[in-house]
């Protein structure tokens, strides 16, 4: 198909570079600089998709962001993405685009019978048609909604693309290039200040480009040149184009959508698709212009029909014609420069104008070149099914609400306008109550609620003298304030075309016994009806009427359908604008890809990898790693074919019998210094820390205020006032902060600092009961008898040269050690400890051996510990001190914390000595009793005991001890596993604590 | 995302901080005897007021330190910063 549409000359296209694409499987042809839409149009194509419920016919119907109708499927450099405006996106080599919504193709689409049906899909019409049976909501009703509503596909492929985010700031953010915005960043450069300014379109100058004005002698697209070529040249100036600022949040925080690649063919690897820029501007000039919108008639949604200003973008920007034979359907002055443009370009327009004949600058030039205007007139209803092919028009009474005269004329396109709608998303994202302007029909914004200031046509001035005059003086006076520099600045001579009063007319009447769909919004098909019919059903406030017809809930927010909605509720409701109200604008403006909002935070990046010195080795030696918060730590070494089961086993069994190491620097640390530390801990740790004599260990548990069990681990005193902390892996940031709050803001009269070394150690536990052999040969002049490093001991010594600290303590049970060196000494450490090792049949072992060798003696974790337990809960109340005070003691008192049939640990072990236990099963009486059957508790931790040979559990049971002798259930719904079990002691393997201290 | 005047560093974005709850609150002193119904206020009850509010922050990706810092519940203004030791009237 050749570009029958397409002008000789107009445009701002680059007429030597073809592109081809394809539209649903056709090959067709365009130029660099089109979007789709013009494309398209160029090629005579108007038909692009069909709409969301009654599956209608619907074609282009703007040029930019305000597109309700040409939402497309495009396929591009790999990736497949739903609903790509037509009207924005920019033609490139290779895109292939298809239409939505339609099968099995948008000429001949099935789901089009919901039109002739459409007395059945009445306002609420899912409300209320798929109430009951409740049981077939979701086999019947929700896929069949899903299948036959929506829009595009989202592809399930992984996305190939790159997203960055950027951080900014500056002085003053102007928001949109047109004439306003222009000038605004323009007199704030001038000051000094640092300026971003965004434009939404590829290029700059908004209005400019398509308005019949002069600027100093300057057409208005020559003057939008000089400005931004200026600005792109001064260093504090950041100027971006294909940038949508989509959202304005608190503090003056502004969020913009920039593509970055969507418009090339190639590109580096390293070229992001799209960013997201998060902008802290002192000041903000809102200058997002307005948009048109549409008078309401009949089948107002049938292809041909586009906004007037649109119709005027497609020829100068574009050249491209929308129709030959066009029908200019206006109640105000805007859409006279349509009228001329297209009779500059050779073809005739006929303009209906809903005023009574009156003269005005562009009304009379019109007259002067011949144009056919009819006042008083208004089109009725458009006829053609997939392209508009006449018009019904009615020569309207003097009360406008019947017709002298009806008649019907031929045409191919009608260009309509019902005046301006000012931008005001922005200002009212940022807080702004917008206020009702009656001179123009529309909200503009209302007092400032942040740094926010809108111009221009945003802030319903609609001439450019206006604008320019507007923009300069906020531009500067804002910037001056922050900079402290003022340049003069003459605001520059315009010459612009005088508009007359527009007509307060926005819905067209019907003549009797005609009734076709009115549409006010497009995009989610609601019409006049509709809301009357919500009226009708008591609905009143606009944000209920919204809900229940989806008025404005596209993804389009209603741009074009806002206020002719309003119109009608006040309209019905006999109430005036201002009264009804308008809904609340949310953020994004225009959608955004989900890949920007992600950012670079995906897969690997999608956290930070915490690796300790040993990680290359652990990797090198078969280790399967396990995450703990954001460490990677090693969960069993795999040997030949082994699964986790038989691996942990193995690994538990060779700490039992001989020796095993096992990497423990992901432990927090905490350095705490000054004289009053012991005080400190004493105060931080539920049992007595004032006598702890340096080079001695000991453990701790530390408690909320409200008596909850926080954290345990070893706090050992390494000189008089120096005191080396460890928490648990989880709990380690929590603990830091806690320990900070106390110290800064409770009891800042104590002399104490505390500071994370977690990074600064590498640690290693050696433990089984061969360790201290072992370590007798690591420390070759080392005394470490049981005399001299008895149990909670503490040595510092020289490890093959390196200096490290030995502690004795132990999480396994065992004989046990974990030696500490500095972090780049880690794995000089454990190679070492490998080597030596060999002689005593050392092997190292992961968190799964570690946790069988702590489940099996009783010892409590994560899962015990878990927000819910006080001490006594978990057989801890031996080192709760009675004597002294601490952090959460006065709560352990509460009568709750106090009942004897408080839920506490236990052990389990299945009767058949076999069964597994899963972890998160629940403990009932009986197995078979009626639901809700009591829970007497849960299954906190599971273990397969090496030192039994038989599974084991620890439990937190209702009662406690006193249950120890008795049988229950364990089940697991989920696991589909019932259990019987006895309860036993928590300390299944060696209760009275003698091997620690062998 | 807010803004926050660190006393110690200056302007930072809010995802520095992290939030502490009502900073009027006073820990009952150590070591002393306290009612139950003290102590349940101070482990407990909070005021949830639409408005001013003076709350604890800390600047976790930052200095470290605890600061007090005057906020609107509803409009999120920021009124005042303070470092902990420093009065907000």
């Amino acid at each position: 198909m050749s570009q029958s549409f397409r002008l000789n000359k107009e445009g701002l296209i680059n007429r030597n570079k073809k592109i081809s694409f394809t539209f649903n499987g056709k090959k067709l042809f365009g130029y660099e600089g089109d979007t789709i839409a013009s494309a398209l149009i160029a090629n005579g194509i108007h038909l692009v998709g069909r709409s969301f419920k009654y599956h209608r016919p619907r074609g282009f119907f703007g040029a930019g962001v305000e597109e309700p109708n040409a939402k497309l499927q495009v396929e591009f450099n790999g990736h497949s993405e739903p609903n790509v405006n037509a009207t924005e996106m920019e033609l490139v080599e290779g895109l292939s685009a298809t239409s939505q919504n339609c099968w099995p193709s948008v000429n001949f689409d099935i789901g089009a019978i919901n039109n002739f049906l459409k007395m059945f899909f009445p306002a609420g019409f899912y409300y209320k048609t798929f109430m009951w049976p409740k049981s077939f909501w979701y086999k019947i009703y929700e896929p069949f909604i899903r299948k036959a509503a929506g829009l595009g596909v989202a592809s399930i492929e992984k996305d190939k693309e790159r997203y960055e985010h950027k951080f900014e700031y500056c002085d003053l953010l102007v928001t949109g290039s047109g004439p306003s915005g222009l000038a605004s960043a323009y007199a704030a450069a001038k000051n000094g200040a640092k300026v971003i300014l965004a434009e939404d379109k590829p290029r700059f100058g908004g209005t400019l480009l398509t308005d019949d004005v002069s600027i100093d002698n300057l057409s208005g697209k020559d003057w939008a040149e000089k400005i931004i070529t200026e600005l792109k040249s001064m260093p504090n100036v950041t100027v971006k184009n294909r940038s949508q600022v989509f959202g304005y949040y608190d503090h003056n925080m502004l969020v913009m959508f920039e593509r970055v690649s969507d418009h090339l063919e190639k590109k580096s690897k390293f070229t992001p698709r799209q960013r997201l820029w998060y902008i802290r501007a002192k000041e903000t000039i809102l200058s997002t212009g307005s948009i048109e919108r549409p008078i309401v008639f009949g089948n107002n949604d049938t292809p041909g029909i586009f906004l007037s200003a649109a119709a005027k973008e497609y020829m100068k920007v574009y050249g491209v014609l929308v129709g030959k034979k066009p029908l200019i359907f206006t109640n105000n002055d805007s859409a006279y420069e349509t009228a001329l443009e297209f009779k500059k370009n050779n073809v005739e327009p006929i303009i209906l104008d809903t005023r009574e004949e009156h003269s005005s600058e562009l009304i009379d030039e019109a007259k002067s070149k011949g144009i056919d205007i009819r006042f008083s007139h208004g089109v009725i209803v458009a006829n053609g099914y997939k392209k508009v092919k006449s018009a019904k028009i009615g020569k309207l009474n003097k009360d406008k609400n019947s017709f002298e005269k009806i008649e019907t004329i031929e045409c191919d396109c009608i260009c309509v306008s019902g005046f301006w709608t000012p931008s005001v998303h922005l200002a009212s994202q940022s807080g702004n109550k917008l206020k009702y302007e009656e001179k123009i029909d529309a909200f503009i914004p209302d007092k400032k609620k942040q740094h926010e200031t809108s111009v221009g046509a945003a802030n319903g001035s609609f001439t450019l003298e206006e604008s320019l005059k507007h923009g300069f003086e906020n531009g500067s006076n804002l910037s001056a304030k922050i900079t402290e520099t003022k340049t003069e600045i003459t605001i520059p001579n315009v010459n612009e075309k005088k508009y007359g009063a527009h007509d307060k007319f926005w819905c067209m009447p019907l003549p009797k016994n005609e009734n076709p769909k009115r549409f006010v919004d497009f995009q989610n098909d609601v019409s006049v009806s509709d809301i009357e019919i919500a009226l009708r059903e008591g609905y009143r406030s606009i944000e209920h009427v919204k809900r229940y017809t989806t008025l404005g809930m596209a993804t389009d927010q209603g741009r074009t359908s806002n206020l002719n909605g309003l119109q009608l509720v006040s309209n019905v409701e006999n109430k005036i604008v201002p009264e009804v109200g308008h809904t609340t604008f949310r953020p994004p403006f225009t959608p955004i890809t989900i890949g920007t909002i992600v950012g670079r935070e995906v897969g690997m990046e999608y956290m930070p990898t915490r690796k300790t010195p040993m990680h290359e080795w652990h990797e090198k030696n078969n280790a399967v790693f396990v995450d703990a918060g954001a460490w990677k730590r090693p969960r069993y070494y795999k040997l030949g074919s082994e699964t986790l089961f038989e691996a942990s086993k193995r690994e538990a069994k060779n700490v039992r019998e001989n020796v095993g190491i096992c990497d423990v620097t992901t432990l927090g640390k905490i350095d705490i210094k000054g004289p009053d530390a012991a005080e400190f801990l004493n105060r931080v740790y539920t049992n007595a820390w004032m006598k702890l004599p340096v080079g001695k260990a000991r453990y701790g548990l530390m408690l909320r205020e409200d008596g909850i069990v926080m954290d345990d681990g070893t706090t050992t005193r390494i000189s008089e006032n120096h005191y080396h902390m460890t928490t648990t892996t989880a709990q380690a940031a929590n603990v830091l902060s806690h320990l900070e709050y106390y110290l800064q803001i409770v009891w800042p009269e104590l002399n104490v600092n505390v500071v994370s070394t977690t990074e600064q150690w590498a640690g290693a536990a050696i433990a089984g009961p061969k360790s201290r052999d072992m370590l007798s040969k690591l420390y070759p002049d080392l005394d470490v008898s049981n005399d001299a490093l008895p149990f909670m001991g503490y040595k510092e010594a020289e490890f093959f040269g390196v200096p490290s600290r030995i502690f004795r303590i132990s999480f396994s049970g065992e004989l046990a050690y974990e030696i500490n060196v500095k972090s780049d000494h880690g794995m000089f450490m454990w190679e070492k400890m490998m080597e030596v090792g060999k002689d005593f049949g050392n092997q190292p072992y992961g968190t799964e051996a570690l946790s069988t060798l702590r489940i099996e003696m009783g010892h409590v974790a994560g899962p015990e510990l878990d927000g819910r337990t006080i001490p006594s809960d978990v057989s801890l109340n031996g080192l709760v001190s009675k004597k002294k005070d601490f952090i959460g003691k006065n709560s352990l008192g509460r009568e709750a914390f106090n009942v004897e049939s408080r839920q506490k640990i236990v052990g389990l072990i299945p009767i058949d000595r076999k069964s597994s236990i899963p972890e998160g099963s629940h403990i009932v009486q009986d197995q078979n009793a009626k639901l809700p059957n009591p829970k007497l508790g849960h299954v906190s931790s599971s273990c397969w005991s090496v030192e039994n040979n038989n599974p084991f559990s620890l439990a937190i049971m209702k009662d406690g001890k006193n249950m120890i002798g008795k049988k229950f259930f364990a089940v697991s719904p989920l696991k589909n596993k019932s259990i019987e079990v006895e309860v036993i002691s928590s300390h299944y393997v060696d209760p009275e604590g003698k091997r620690v201290r062998s | 995302m807010l803004y926050i005047k660190c006393p110690y560093c200056g302007l930072r974005a809010q995802k520095e901080f992290s939030y502490g709850g009502d900073a009027t609150v006073k820990r009952p002193n150590i070591n002393e005897e306290v009612s139950s119904e003290d102590w349940d206020n101070f482990v407990y009850m909070r005021k949830s007021p639409r408005g001013k509010h003076i709350e604890l922050w800390q600047h976790i990706a930052g200095c470290r330190q605890w600061i007090k810092v005057q906020r609107d519940t509803a409009t999120h203004e920021i009124f005042q910063t303070a470092k902990v030791t420093e009065e907000i009237r």
